[in-house]
C-alpha cells in the first residue's frame, strides 16, 4: 500500500509544532500502525533526519503508553483498540492519515507525539487507593465480595491510564480516568471506608490540575479503548453528592 | 570489589571461560525447610523507626517486585528513590501478564499445600533451583493474595463471594487466582497504588523517565546509581545507602520476544560489569503459543493465554509443504502431533515441551503460514463439542485480540501460533537475603536467577515478583541498613566521577559512530543469531558459531551505528542503542553458558543430551549447579570467570520429567 502521512513534529515543549508530510510506498495490511512508524522512522534515521518520537511499550494494548491522535480520532478508527494493536489492513491504499499528539491542556507535549501525562498519576495519588500497609491485610476469604459487585469493579479497574478520554473530550476532562478508579474501589468492601474521602479528594485534585469540567458530552467513552462506560462518571457524581452531604472534606 | 574478585584463584577451564572459586548461600539458616524463613526473619536485624527516615534506598524498576519493594519500604518509614524509564510506575512490563498468580491457600481443598507448590516448583524448574528459596516463595503465596485482596485486586469471584481459581500447566491442584486475561495489570496497579500513596506521603520520591545507565560501587559497597533523564539527557547521580535493582528480565535480547519494547538488561549487565556475578544466563523460557512473525518489518510477539490448549488442539498437515487452506485439509491428513506423541498430557504438555515439537514439526518442513513457522491451534471440536456460546465465554477476549492482529476470525479458520521468547529464569546471582555479590547491593524479581530453576511454571512470576517486593526485600534489606550508617560520600568520590565520566564517555561514543546502519537492524541481526544458536535447540556447534560472531558484531555496531540527534534531550534512537550495546555483550555470555551446560534441563535443550525418544537428558551428576559469571574484563579475549554454586536437593528427588 502507498500511504502518506501527515505528523505533528515538534523539536521539544517550547517550539511551535507543525504537520509535516512523508510519502510511504511499501505498506502492508499486517503490519500494526507502529510498525508502519517504525519503517517511516528507520526511513528517516538513514537519511539523517530526526526520527518521529512517540510513546509505546507493550505493543498489546494494555500498558496505555502509545497514544495518537489518527484522522481526529484517539487511538484511531478501530472501536476498543489502541494505537498499538490498530493494524494497517485498517486504512486503503493511496490514503493520506494525520497523526497528532493528544491534545489537552493538562498534556503538554514533550516531542512529536510524545505528551506528559503525569497529571494521571497525580489524580491518583491523591486518593486512587486502598489505605493498607503490608502485612496488615486479613485473610482474604473473611470479606466475601459479590460476584458481580467483583465483576463490575473489574470492568473499572480495566482502565489502562492511556489519556485518550481527556484527548477526546472538547473540555479536556478527565472525569472517566478518575471516575473508573473510583468505581472499581466504591464497589469492593475494602473500599468502603475511603470512598467518599476518596471521591472528594480525587475531583478535588483533578481541578486543581489543567484538566476541564465535565459537560457530558461522552467523547471519552466513546473512544475508550478499554469500553470504561459512562455510567461510570455517574458513579463519581453520586459518590460525591453523597460525601458533600455527609460533610466530608478533601485530604 | 567483592570479596570474589579479590582472589583471583581463576584457573584455565574450557577456553572460552576461565573456572574460578565456588560459591554458596551462607544466608538460609540451616534449620528444617518450613523453619527457615521464620529464623531468619527472626535474626535479621532491625532499624529503629526513627533511624530510618535518615536511610536512602534506591529502588530501580517499577514493576511488581520494585513497586511493592518501594512501597513497603516506604511504609516502614525509609526514604525511598524509585525509579523506571517509563512515563508512570504504572506502565512496567508486569502489567502485561495475563494467566494468573499461584498461592498455596488450598481453598479448593484439593490436596494443596505449602509444600506441594513448593514440589510443584522445584519439580517443575527441573531441579536447577536452591530449596530454600522456593519454599519461602511457597510461603509468602498466601500472604500475597491476602494483601492484594485489601488493597482491592478485582480477583475474579465465585457466586459464593469467595475467590476462584483455575489450573495451569505441571500442577495437579487448583491453585491459580487470576483477573480474567489480565491478573498482571490488577496487580501491577495495587502495587503501584501503594507506590503512589507513599510518594503522597513524601517517603517515596518518583523519578519516572529516568533510566539507570551505571552503579556506583565506592569503597567496596554499592552506594547509588548513576541515571540519564530521557527528558532532558541530563547525566545525574543518585547516592545512598543501598541500591536494589527489580529490573525485570532480559529476553529482548531475541529482538523479537513478548516483553515490552523498552524491557532491557543495562541496569542488570551495568552491575554485572561492576562485579555482580550472573546466573544460568542461558536458562530462557519459549512459550509455546504466541501470534506467529507476519513480515520483516515485525516489532514484537503477542502471546496467547497458554488456557487455549485446554480446549484447542494442535495440528500440522501430515503432508510436507502442504500449502492448501487449513479447511480444506480432510481429518486423516492432519497430524495432531502432541495428542500423538504425549498421549497421557496431550495438548497439555509443559511449555518447553511443546514449544519444541513446534520446531520439530517446523524443522520437518510440515509447518504452515509463511516461511512454514506456524503449527495450527484448532477450536473446531470445542465449538462442535460446547458451541460456539461456550467458547466465546471463555476465551472471547483472546480471540478477539487475534483477529484484531492477523485479520483471520479464529471462530473460523484455525489460528496460526508458533512459540516466542517470554521469560528469562536467568539473572543476577543472589543468596537467600537477595544480595548479590556486591555489597549493598540487593536484586529482584525477574532480574534476579533465584527460584525457577530451568524452567518456570505457568503464574509464577508474578508470584515471585510480589513476594520479593512485599515481603523478602523489606526484610532483608533493613537488616542490612543495620550495618549503618556509612560514611557519607558525594559527587567529589571518584569512584562517583569514575562512573560519571565512564557514562559520558559511552554515549559520545555511542553519538560520534554516525555510521550506516540502524540500531534496529543491529538488534535484528543479534536477535536472529541468538535465536537460531541458542533458542529452542542448542548445538556446540552452533554456539560456537555464536560466540564467533558475537565479538565481530559488537565491533560493527561500536563502529557503524547512525543515531541522528544529541545526547541533550528525548532522543529514542539514543536509548535503545545503549540498550542494544548491553544486550550485545549478554548474547555472548548467554552462549557461552549454553555452551558450558552440556547437559538438558527445562528451557535449555542441546541437542548433543536427549534420550532416545527426544527428551532432555539432565546430568545430575555433572551439572547439578547454579553457573554464576564473573565479568571477564573489557579487553578482547578476555574470559568470563564461572564460579559454581552447588544444589542439593534433600527434600525434593531430582527424577526425570515424563508426560507420555
Amino acid at each position: 500500500m502507498r500511504i502518506t502521512l501527515r505528523v505533528w513534529r515538534q523539536k521539544n515543549a517550547d517550539a511551535k509544532g507543525k504537520m509535516e508530510k512523508y510519502k510511504l510506498d511499501d505498506v502492508e495490511e499486517d503490519m500494526s500502525f507502529l510498525e508502519m512508524l517504525d519503517v517511516l522512522n528507520e526511513k528517516l534515521i538513514l537519511a539523517g533526519e530526526d526520527p518521529v518520537s512517540f510513546d509505546h511499550d507493550c505493543r498489546e494494548g494494555i500498558c496505555g503508553s502509545c497514544a495518537m491522535v489518527i484522522n481526529g480520532t484517539p487511538h484511531g478508527p478501530q472501536k476498543n483498540t489502541t494505537t498499538c494493536q490498530l493494524h494497517m489492513r485498517h486504512f486503503k491504499d493511496g490514503d493520506t492519515i494525520d497523526v497528532e499528539p493528544w491534545r489537552a491542556r493538562a498534556f503538554p507535549v514533550i516531542k512529536d507525539l510524545v505528551t506528559d501525562r503525569s497529571a494521571f498519576d497525580q489524580i491518583i495519588q491523591a486518593g486512587g487507593y486502598v489505605s493498607v500497609n503490608t502485612g496488615s491485610a486479613p485473610e482474604a476469604h473473611a470479606t466475601p465480595v459479590d460476584k458481580v459487585s467483583a465483576d463490575d469493579a473489574f470492568d473499572a479497574a480495566t482502565c489502562i491510564g492511556c489519556g485518550a478520554c481527556v484527548a477526546a473530550c472538547p473540555n479536556g476532562s478527565s472525569m472517566l480516568f478518575t471516575s473508573a478508579k473510583v468505581t472499581h474501589l466504591g464497589l469492593l468492601p475494602q473500599g468502603q471506608p475511603e470512598r467518599q474521602t476518596r471521591a472528594i479528594s480525587m475531583l478535588a485534585k483533578q481541578d486543581e490540575l489543567d484538566f476541564g469540567g465535565c459537560t457530558n458530552v461522552g467523547a471519552c467513552a466513546e473512544v475508550c479503548p478499554k469500553g470504561i462506560p459512562l455510567a461510570s462518571i455517574s458513579r463519581l457524581n453520586h459518590d460525591v453528592l453523597g460525601a458533600t452531604l455527609a460533610g466530608a472534606r478533601a485530604d | 570489589m567483592s570479596e570474589l574478585q579479590q582472589e583471583p584463584t581463576a584457573v584455565q577451564g574450557e577456553g572460552r571461560w576461565l573456572l574460578g572459586d565456588p560459591i554458596a548461600d551462607d544466608r538460609a539458616p540451616d534449620s528444617p525447610i518450613g523453619d527457615r524463613w521464620s529464623d531468619r526473619k527472626f535474626s535479621a536485624r532491625l532499624v529503629n523507626p526513627a533511624n530510618r527516615r535518615k536511610m536512602t534506598a534506591i529502588i530501580v524498576g517499577t514493576g511488581l517486585a520494585g513497586g511493592a519493594a518501594a512501597a513497603t519500604l516506604g511504609e516502614a518509614g525509609y526514604h525511598v528513590k524509585s525509579f523506571c524509564f517509563q512515563d508512570s510506575p504504572r506502565r512496567a512490563h508486569s502489567i502485561a501478564a495475563q494467566g494468573g498468580i499461584n498461592a498455596a491457600k488450598n481453598y479448593r481443598n484439593d490436596g494443596d499445600s505449602v509444600h506441594r507448590l513448593f514440589y510443584d516448583t522445584v519439580k517443575g524448574g527441573d531441579f536447577r533451583s536452591r530449596e530454600s528459596n522456593v519454599h519461602r516463595l511457597a510461603e509468602a503465596s498466601v500472604n500475597i493474595i491476602d494483601q492484594c485482596v485489601a488493597q482491592g485486586v478485582p480477583f475474579a469471584r465465585e457466586y459464593s463471594g469467595l475467590l476462584d481459581t483455575r489450573s495451569f500447566g505441571g500442577t495437579q491442584v487448583s491453585r491459580t487466582f487470576y483477573a480474567r486475561g489480565q491478573t498482571g495489570q490488577q496487580l501491577l496497579i495495587g502495587a503501584y497504588s501503594a507506590l503512589e500513596r507513599q510518594i503522597a506521603a513524601g517517603t517515596v520520591e518518583m523519578h519516572p523517565r529516568t533510566e539507570m545507565l551505571d552503579l556506583i560501587v565506592a569503597d567496596g559497597r554499592a552506594r547509588g546509581i548513576v541515571t540519564r533523564s530521557i527528558l532532558t539527557g541530563k547525566i545525574e547521580t543518585h547516592l545512598a545507602d543501598v541500591v536494589v535493582l527489580c529490573t525485570g528480565g532480559y529476553g529482548n535480547v531475541y529482538y523479537l520476544s513478548t516483553n515490552a519494547k523498552g524491557s532491557n538488561v543495562t541496569a542488570a549487565w551495568r552491575a554485572h560489569k561492576r562485579g555482580a556475578l550472573f546466573a544460568n544466563p542461558c536458562y530462557t523460557q519459549i512459550h509455546p503459543t504466541c501470534i506467529p512473525v507476519s513480515g520483516d518489518y515485525q516489532s514484537k510477539l503477542t502471546l496467547m493465554s497458554e488456557s487455549l490448549r485446554n480446549d484447542g488442539r494442535v495440528w500440522v498437515p501430515k503432508e510436507r509443504g502442504d500449502s492448501r487452506p487449513p479447511n480444506s485439509i480432510p481429518e486423516e491428513e492432519r497430524d495432531y502431533y502432541l495428542e500423538r506423541q504425549y498421549p497421557a498430557f496431550g495438548n497439555l504438555v509443559p511449555r518447553d515441551i511443546a514449544s519444541r515439537a513446534a520446531k520439530n514439526m517446523c524443522d520437518a518442513e510440515q509447518g504452515v503460514g509463511p516461511g512454514g513457522l506456524g503449527v495450527y491451534l484448532d477450536f473446531k471440536d470445542a465449538i462442535g463439542r460446547l458451541g460456539r456460546h461456550a467458547v466465546e465465554a471463555k476465551y472471547g477476549n483472546l480471540f478477539e485480540m487475534y483477529q484484531r492482529i492477523t485479520g483471520d476470525d479464529p471462530y473460523e479458520v484455525p489460528m496460526r501460533i508458533y512459540p516466542a521468547i517470554h521469560y528469562t529464569m536467568g539473572g543476577l546471582w543472589v543468596d537467600y537475603d537477595l544480595r548479590s555479590t556486591i555489597p549493598g547491593l540487593f536484586v529482584g524479581g525477574e532480574a534476579n536467577f533465584s527460584d525457577h530453576g530451568a524452567n518456570r511454571l505457568g503464574a509464577s512470576a508474578l508470584m515471585q515478583g510480589l513476594a520479593d517486593g512485599y515481603f523478602v526485600l523489606p526484610t532483608t534489606v533493613p537488616n542490612y541498613l543495620a550495618d549503618g550508617p556509612f560514611d557519607p560520600i558525594d559527587e567529589s568520590h571518584p569512584a562517583v566521577v569514575e562512573a560519571v565520566e565512564s557514562t559520558k564517555g559511552r554515549i559520545d561514543k555511542l553519538l560520534s559512530a554516525n555510521g550506516n546502519r540502524t540500531v534496529d537492524s543491529f538488534h535484528r541481526e543479534l536477535g536472529q543469531l541468538i535465536w537460531d544458536q541458542c533458542g529452542m535447540a542448542r548445538s556446540k556447534e552452533g554456539l560456537e558459531k555464536a560466540l564467533d560472531r558475537l565479538p565481530s558484531l559488537r565491533e560493527e555496531f561500536w563502529r557503524d551505528v547512525k543515531i541522528v540527534g544529541t545526547g541533550d534531550g528525548f532522543n529514542q534512537s539514543l536509548e535503545k542503542a545503549g540498550r542494544v550495546a548491553d544486550f550485545l555483550e549478554l548474547g555472548e555470555l548467554m552462549c557461552t553458558d549454553a555452551l558450558h551446560r552440556e547437559e538438558s534441563c527445562g528451557g535449555h535443550f542441546r541437542v548433543e543430551h536427549q534420550t532416545e525418544d527426544g527428551e532432555a537428558q539432565r546430568d545430575d551428576e555433572n551439572f547439578a549447579y547454579v553457573a554464576a559469571w564473573e565479568y571477564g574484563g573489557e579487553k578482547p579475549g578476555s574470559k568470563p570467570i564461572l564460579h559454581k554454586e552447588d544444589l542439593e536437593f534433600s527434600y525434593v528427588h531430582p527424577s526425570q520429567r515424563s508426560y507420555k
